[in-house]
């Protein structure tokens, strides 16, 4: 039992309160506005007052969106490419942060500071010759074009360092090698498991941003076959004529996969960006 | 971190037999191939390319004809050219009305969610977490409809409130407005929930101590919370300017007749979007390769302006 009441500094506000779920209302809204135009016909999406309620056209709509474009297959291709982005940098990265973290080599301080310094770096006005290049290496309109640049994460490598040096003792390691244990064995079945967690959301992190990627594949890519999804619903805008709620429909399932994934993952996702987050 | 304090003189046992003699070859290089992965990419897609973007902006390239060396002459043009100076002026506008309410919604936010009574705090946190997983083009889709001339939600309700209705993807000021709304709807959350992970380092007892010496929640928040948010902050100013003036995908989809040069007075096409224009549409790679070295040097010299100001400013002692 209580004995003091709490002080009114220490009690959250009603104002807080009322903030906290402006801001939550402002994050789904939009979102919830998607599904009600991707739910209605073209006369009920422009009718004001708004519809508030979803409509029953939901599967008349999808239905257009996967005939207008080969829907299903960018759906395929996303999930080919962020799947391998997301476990390729997972695996990549944590790699590199054992090295960085546990091994002693020539050089390993001075390299570490150029893979901090590449964050810094905007390469992404560098998409001229980065496009000649994947043009020289004949990627253009291929998806290793859009995977193989997305495997390097100097933040990924950062992040993980961070995680191994604090998570892993050296001991345990100089165990492993004194059992005969190869740096490989040492990584591979006492590190990385060691540091899964951190893996798993990085390589979260990897797919959902590869998934959203749209600059580099709308350059890259050329034919509707290997369109992305986001590149998918450039498409459906550009023909959005026909009807209004098409662009929405094809971006409302676009953007399903990734909610549904992130009701499982996503306590997981907050701490880890909360945990990525340099404390001061 | 490893130091060359000698293990035996800090009393630690002598150091496990990894004597390099044991040590075949493939285990000496086995950092350098743990590692190698990343410097070959990106070496390949990022420095590489980027160095040569120096060189394509000295030349008139046509990516299936002539180059042709010709100096200075793209700067040159870039310089008397109406275009560019547009796409810079909308580039540093939208910027700034996307950065600034951005990182002070995020700070006020996190001040919100740092209470440790806090009712329903994952659903908060979560909550602010879910445009960062949805992707700029439906969000560029979805808020061009909400924020339509006509049959837009938010005019509807302007014109409830007997407001006239905003052209928002028409008018230069009302285009900037509508991106820097997408991309603060973005960001918000994902930074707030990187100010909350600083603030929660910062020890009960200093509120405690702070509350019990009177000190209210807005000098709480001014003399404990804010300073130790300074490194976050700095890293968030600069990471939104690099990435603030890269801003593509939002210019792009929200005019869907006019598409890449966002609008038919090129109202809010930013720098990134002229770049893709001149290079991929136009296929003037030097020139294109060109505005990718003044995005450069202006993405550099806002960083370090921002990273400068934000370090040396200091919150006045009270």
């Amino acid at each position: 039992m209580r004995t003091t009441r709490p002080r009114s500094g220490d009690r959250v506000r009603w104002w807080a309160y009322a903030l906290l779920a402006l801001a939550a209302f402002a994050c789904l809204f939009p979102l919830y506005w998607m599904f009600i135009v991707a739910t209605t016909d073209t006369a009920t999406a422009i009718k004001l007052p708004p519809e508030i309620v979803p409509g029953g056209n939901f599967f008349h709509l999808a239905g257009l969106v996967f005939s207008t474009v080969p829907f299903v297959r960018s759906i395929v291709n996303s999930l080919v490419v962020a799947g391998t982005i997301g476990v390729g940098q997972a695996v990549l990265c944590a790699l590199a942060g054992f090295a960085f973290a546990k091994m002693r080599f020539r050089g390993r301080d001075a390299l570490f500071l150029f893979v901090v310094l590449t964050m810094t770096v905007p390469t992404q006005l560098a998409i001229v010759p980065q496009y000649m290049i994947i043009s020289a290496l004949n990627w253009v309109d291929t998806l290793q074009a859009l995977i193989v640049p997305g495997l390097a994460n100097a933040f990924g490598i950062f992040w993980m360092r961070q995680h191994i040096s604090s998570a892993i003792s050296d001991e345990i390691l100089q165990a492993a090698r004194i059992d005969g244990a190869s740096t490989w064995q040492t990584f591979w079945h006492i590190a990385f498991p060691l540091v899964r967690p951190a893996a798993f959301v990085l390589g979260l992190l990897g797919f959902v941003t590869a998934w959203n990627d749209f600059l580099w594949p709308f350059v890259v890519l050329k034919s509707p076959e290997m369109y992305t999804v986001q590149i998918a619903i450039k498409a459906l805008q550009n023909s959005f004529n026909i009807d209004l709620g098409l662009a929405m429909s094809g971006s409302f399932l676009a953007t399903l996969p990734l909610l549904v994934l992130f009701v499982f993952v996503g306590r997981r996702m907050v701490a880890g960006i909360m945990n990525g987050a340099f404390k001061g | 971190m490893t130091t060359s304090i000698s293990p035996t003189k800090a009393g630690l046992p002598p150091a496990p037999p990894v004597d390099a003699a044991r040590r075949g070859f493939t285990e000496i290089i086995a950092p350098y191939a743990y590692i190698t992965p990343f410097f070959v990419i990106f070496a390949v897609f990022g420095l590489i390319p980027l160095l040569f973007t120096f060189y394509v902006a000295l030349f008139d390239w046509n990516p299936i004809g002539e180059h042709v060396f010709v100096g200075l002459d793209n700067f040159s043009g870039l310089l008397g050219d109406t275009r560019f100076w547009n796409a810079a002026r909308n580039t540093v506008s939208i910027w700034l009305l996307s950065t600034v309410p951005q990182l002070l919604i995020a700070l006020v936010l996190a001040h919100m969610l740092n209470h440790v009574r806090l009712r329903l705090a994952v659903f908060f946190r979560m909550t602010m977490l879910v445009p960062y997983i949805t992707s700029v083009a439906a969000t560029a889709i979805v808020f061009a409809q909400m924020f339509d001339r006509d049959y837009g939600l938010l005019n509807w309700l302007l014109s409830l409130m007997g407001f006239e209705h905003i052209d928002f993807n028409q008018s230069v000021m009302g285009s900037h407005v509508l991106i820097a709304v997408m991309v603060t709807w973005r960001w918000f959350g994902y930074t707030a929930l990187l100010y909350l992970a600083s603030l929660q380092a910062v020890p009960r007892a200093i509120y405690e101590a702070a509350a019990v010496d009177g000190a209210g929640g807005v000098r709480q928040f001014l003399h404990i919370s804010l300073p130790a948010l300074r490194p976050v902050i700095v890293f968030t100013i600069v990471t939104s300017t690099i990435g603030g003036l890269q801003i593509f995908t939002e210019p792009l989809l929200i005019n869907r007749g006019t598409p890449n040069i966002c609008g038919p007075i090129r109202q809010c096409q930013t720098l990134t979007l002229f770049l893709f224009e001149q290079g991929f549409t136009q296929f003037r790679f030097g020139y294109a390769a060109a505005i990718g070295v003044a995005l450069f040097v202006m993405v550099v010299a806002l960083a370090g302006l921002n990273y400068f100001l934000s370090t040396r400013i200091r919150p006045v002692k009270g």
